[in-house]
């Protein structure tokens, strides 16, 4: 690991004073941004530590219905709060999905949405990666790419966004709040996160000195309550990301799907909301056929980048598996192993 | 450039001095505060060897920069048994066999004191499973500390029954 300066600011302005110096890095808790630089994949002259600032590790309930989540929140400890675990029931699932309990006790909601791509070539500083080194390449187009992206890609990168926590948040509307050297803006999660185009190493809207302070879901995300899910196909059981992922939010009434919101983990260069699928349901019965279009509609413009055309496949079964959970309701307890397709609810004999 | 900081570690307040800003809390308590309990194992928060409590919560310490913990209170392995009686954590590993070699079980036991604390997985074996996937045992010992994590849940909560009652 290189050597770097260590700055602790006492407010948000000496935070984005010191982030805006160039060579400089946000600190979290660091199990990211750490790993990377240990791994010579980032090398920052000075870390601004933001675990210290006052008021960002709130989870708040606003007068307009919204839930606001300060950035410095953990990610066990949003997963665990009894009142968002309620309403947002999809996004607590993803969040114990992902990683290790010991890494969700650490990591925090702002850092999981700035984590980078586990690509093993980005994370290799000895190969291509035009993420890392703009221009030098890229090794995974031809390389080992099985794991890779089949939406949103392009001929300059085919790194998959790792996150799951973000695809619940994605398909449920929530809005990232900013705060930078001109002062305080918002984008949406849909909006927030680039396609790599010719330009992958500019992954996000952010710029120079700007920081996650909130992310905040809208009050029409509360009324998916009782029907969404996430589901997880992984190489493992239990700490392993993605290979292909969904997030499903219904509203249901009189029989007949009023809204519906569809979002991709695992298959695509950012977390992918498919308004597309999300159409077809609507006004539906719900059900395997419905969910079956619905799955084609999300992966319509898939394409393989690599060894990867089996997520197209896997991707439109995890879609329709994920839906009928949703639409069969949310359950009353979080499954013994949550996301996973081996999960029930006890889970004590269904040892796999 | 001297970074001073302050830390209770295992029920003791020491004050610090880095020279380093790059030290983990790993690294501070193996090789300046020589509690070697704490193991590295893959030194990227993968096989969960170097797990410790920071106020009460189970993290991997060999991901954690130890100038940003500045203020935080510490339990690491070392800090478990009580007037020579061990935790009823650790001594559940010994009698339900919950290791061979030996190298993960304080990232084991450690995580293990957590997860109890956390009273998510309570009496569930596929729930404590779930819960100790961040620690790797090459042995294959995972049945064993199946048995000790659930026997433990068990203990604690007949103790703290006994002491409401």
């Amino acid at each position: 690991m290189n050597l770097f300066d260590y700055f602790r600011p006492a407010s948000l302005a000496e935070a984005v004073a010191a982030g805006s110096q160039p060579g400089s890095a946000y600190l979290g808790a660091g199990t990211n941004l750490l790993d990377l630089m240990k791994g010579g994949v980032l090398a920052p002259s000075r870390l601004v530590d933001l675990t210290h600032l006052p008021d960002l590790n709130r989870i708040e309930q606003l007068a307009d219905g919204s839930t606001r989540i300060g950035a410095l929140v953990k990610n066990a400890a949003l997963a665990h709060d009894p009142d968002f675990a309620r309403a947002y029931p999809a996004v607590a699932e993803a969040l114990l999905s992902g990683a290790s309990a010991q890494l969700r006790n650490a990591a925090t909601v702002g850092s999981n949405l700035m984590q980078r791509t586990r690509c093993a070539y980005f994370t290799d500083p000895a190969s291509a990666c035009n993420k890392r080194q703009p221009g030098s390449g890229c090794d995974a187009i031809g390389g080992e790419n099985r794991a890779h992206a089949v939406l949103g890609w392009s001929d300059h990168c085919i790194a998959v966004h790792p996150s799951d926590f973000c695809v619940a948040l994605t398909a449920l509307g929530a809005l990232v709040e900013i705060e930078g050297p001109t002062g305080r803006r918002e984008v949406a999660m849909t909006d927030f996160y680039l396609l790599p185009g010719d330009t992958p190493e500019k992954e996000t809207v952010l710029e120079a000195g700007e920081m996650i302070v909130a992310v905040r879901l809208p009050p029409e995300a509360a009324a998916f309550a009782g029907h969404q899910r996430y589901l997880k196909v992984r190489e493992r059981t239990s700490y392993a990301f993605a290979l292909a992922s969904a997030a499903a939010a219904l509203k249901i009434e009189n029989g007949l799907i009023v809204e519906a919101r569809l979002a991709l983990g695992g298959v695509a260069t950012k977390p992918w909301r498919t308004q597309a699928a999300e159409a077809v349901l609507v006004g539906a019965t719900p059900g395997k056929e419905a969910f079956e279009n619905a799955a084609e509609a999300a992966f319509a413009e898939a394409k393989p980048s690599g060894e990867n055309a089996y997520k197209i496949a896997l991707g439109r079964r995890v879609v329709t598996r994920a839906l009928m959970m949703a639409a069969a309701g949310t359950p009353k307890r979080m499954p013994a192993l949550p996301a996973s397709p081996f999960a029930s609810e006890t889970g004590a004999n269904a040892h796999v | 450039m001297n970074l001073s900081m302050t830390l209770t570690i295992n029920g003791e307040r020491r004050d610090i001095v880095l020279d380093d800003p790059r030290v983990t809390l790993l690294d501070l308590l193996r090789e300046r505060l020589h509690l070697t309990g704490a193991k590295k194992g893959c030194d990227r928060g993968q096989c969960g060897a170097c797990t410790i409590l920071v106020d009460g919560q189970r993290i991997n310490s060999c991901l954690a920069l130890a100038v940003s913990y500045d203020g935080a209170a510490i339990t690491t392995i070392e800090g478990l048994a009580e007037n020579g009686t061990l935790h009823p954590v650790q001594q559940a590993f010994i009698d339900h066999d919950g290791f061979q070699c030996g190298f993960c079980t304080p990232g084991q036991i450690m995580s293990a004191v957590g997860l109890i604390a956390e009273a998510q997985a309570m009496g569930d074996p596929e729930r404590i499973r779930e819960a100790m996937s961040g620690n790797i045992c090459r042995c294959g010992a995972y049945q064993g500390i199946t048995e000790a994590v659930l026997d433990a849940q068990a203990r604690l909560a007949g103790s703290k029954a006994e002491t409401a009652a």
